[in-house]
């Protein structure tokens, strides 16, 4: 057993926070992809308890100055889960809730994947998988040359670490001993065409990481408190990268979107929208 | 001596430089004006000669190993940090193994990177097809925001390369790896997006960049012997093209020829054709590759053989004049 980190007490209240906005960015995300007719359900569920304890809690942000120098960077390489970034910003003030409807549309702040500063708050176009975690070492990179204490957070999906690049990137935030720079790998075990394990088996994913000198911590990627410990355990480990494995289910709170690799990228019929609010609840 | 040699009784400090060794001289010297400037390389720095920045600026140097496209999206990374990062390598493998990462994350964020490359079009002609980059223009030029440049010889890299520092915005930058003679001298000036008359004529006109412009010279010396007045443009920067200077030469001499070291498709023969053929349609020759591979040789040899030689610019000049 490698760093598994077992979730200890942690400030119930915060929890009890954290999960009650994640039902709102998961609603969000339902609403948002019914109203497009389009985009990617299930790799956003799976990442919403994620990217909800970052910018809910973890991440150093001023929504209202989102160039401020002394922020933490978030990047979202797994950039086809957007509608879990684009709410999140929208709910922590970064640009209006109204947009929030506007996915995908002609004119709309809000493109198909990511771009950058679009909305506000974006920091890095991605989308073309393994780029953005690249690009998110670059910038660790960059600041440790500014002498920075900002942090840069990279989500990547499984799937996403059958590009190459990856561990090019990978090799060289060891190279470079970037210990601000936290990956987290969204575990859904789901990718485009299906069973990720038949497609391009990743395991053991964690000795993969460890044998490219990466500190390794497993966790159960839905757990808010286990998310949160183990995003202090990186920020607290100095000399090499951090990588958080989250074991999460695609399509997580909706019933019939779980597990099920046909909600990757189609979007919910009006009865499906019901249901799916129904279920994750929250309202 | 070479037989592209423009000139007879030159000196010891004229001999031919690759622009790549300019390249390298310049850009150490300029770690100093530019504060933010930091190389990322990947592991042929020897090649590329970025060594001598290595050397004088450890600490802004970045060596990423063999990984041209990680190393291209760190790059994007410095830039977003407020780095001034310029990225050497080949041109095939900056141009074609890392194209996506130009194109989606350097430049449609219009990042201001600096892609300098060596070994543009056969130039590293013994090395054979894998090495050289005939096809790098055309990847290239279709994509917004980037400013792509191909400086001739050694003086004209080292102005050139101290104005791509200066661009706001991506560049790419097209360096030869063997030595071209020079065409220049230390007073010449040059700009971005401008071209630079070197002789004006009446009958022909030629465009050129590069290694090919010493060709092209010599070219102009064969036609000027037979009587034909020839107008020679240094066309460095093929985007954005200095559109003035094209169409103002097609209504002086009202034939064009293009001499490039790359395909004839979607280079600077492409963008010249493709902006007369909607401004001014103009009788016009390309010498380049013509949609073949070339492959190991010496390079006159390969200008021979692929008819690019100063024979065979002189040979369509003619054409286009009906003589």
């Amino acid at each position: 057993m490698h760093n598994t980190v077992s979730p200890p007490t942690a400030d119930a209240a915060l929890i009890e926070r954290l999960e009650a906005q994640a039902r709102v960015i998961r609603r969000d995300i339902i609403k948002m992809t019914y109203t497009a007719q389009a985009g990617h359900p299930g790799g956003s569920l799976s990442s919403a308890d994620i990217l909800t304890a970052l910018y809910f809690h973890v991440l150093r942000l001023d929504p209202k100055n989102p160039d401020w120098p002394q922020r933490d960077r978030f990047i979202l390489s797994k950039g086809h889960g957007c509608p879990t970034l684009y709410a999140c910003l929208a709910r922590r003030g970064f640009y209006p809730l109204d947009q929030l409807y506007t996915l995908r549309q002609l004119g709309s702040m809000l493109q198909g994947h990511p771009h950058k500063g679009s909305p506000p708050g974006v920091e890095t176009t991605s989308g073309s998988l393994g780029n953005g975690f690249a690009i998110a070492m670059g910038r660790a990179l960059a600041l440790k040359m500014n002498t920075s204490t900002s942090r840069v957070y990279v989500l990547l999906g499984d799937g996403e670490c059958d590009e190459g690049i990856v561990w090019e990137a990978a090799m060289a935030a060891a190279k470079y001993n970037l210990d601000n720079l936290t990956a987290i790998v969204d575990r859904n075990r789901l990718q485009n065409d299906g069973n990720a394990d038949e497609i391009m088996p990743l395991d053991p994913l964690d000795e993969k990481w460890r044998a490219f000198r990466w500190h390794v911590i497993t966790i159960d990627g839905h757990d808010m408190c286990a998310i949160l410990t183990a995003l202090d355990a990186a920020k607290a480990t100095k000399g090499q990268p951090t990588v958080i494995i989250a074991n999460t289910i695609k399509g997580k709170g909706v019933s019939f979107m779980e597990n099920n690799a046909d909600w990757h990228g189609r979007a919910p019929t009006q009865a499906e929208y019901e249901q799916a609010l129904a279920e994750i609840g929250g309202e | 001596m070479s037989r592209l040699w423009p000139r007879s009784g030159v000196s010891e400090m004229q001999k031919p430089i690759p622009t790549r060794e300019a390249f390298g001289e310049v850009l150490a010297e300029l770690g100093k004006e530019f504060t933010e400037l930091v190389v990322v390389d990947c592991d042929i720095s020897k090649g590329t000669r970025t060594v001598y920045f290595a050397k004088a600026y450890p600490e802004r140097y970045i060596n990423f190993g063999i990984a041209e496209q990680n190393a291209m999206c760190a790059a994007a990374g410095l830039a977003l940090e407020g780095k001034l990062p310029l990225i050497s390598t080949y041109a095939v493998f900056a141009s074609m193994r890392a194209v996506e990462q130009i194109r989606t994350f350097i430049c449609y964020d219009n990042l201001n990177v600096k892609i300098a490359v060596s070994h543009g079009g056969m130039n590293p002609s013994t090395d054979g097809v894998t090495h050289q980059a005939s096809e790098d223009l055309g990847m290239l030029t279709t994509i917004p925001n980037l400013t792509v440049v191909a400086p001739a010889d050694y003086y004209a890299t080292r102005v050139l390369t101290r104005a791509a520092l200066a661009w706001q915005g991506p560049v790419y930058l097209r360096f030869s790896k063997d030595p071209v003679p020079l065409v220049y001298t230390a007073d010449d000036t040059f700009a971005i997006g401008k071209g630079k008359v070197l002789r004006d004529g009446s009958d022909v006109t030629l465009i050129s960049n590069g290694d090919m412009l010493p060709v092209a010279v010599e070219a102009a010396d064969m036609l000027a012997a037979q009587g034909v007045s020839v107008q020679l443009i240094d066309m460095h920067t093929v985007k954005p093209l200095d559109r003035e200077l094209v169409l103002a030469a097609a209504q002086k001499t009202r034939r064009i020829v293009t001499i490039e070291d790359h395909q004839i498709h979607g280079g600077l023969g492409g963008a010249v054709a493709e902006l007369l053929g909607e401004e001014r349609p103009t009788p016009m020759r390309r010498i380049g590759l013509r949609d073949t591979f070339a492959e190991s040789g010496p390079f006159n040899a390969l200008l021979k053989k692929y008819h690019m030689d100063a024979d065979a610019i002189v040979l369509a000049a003619r054409e286009l004049l009906g003589k």
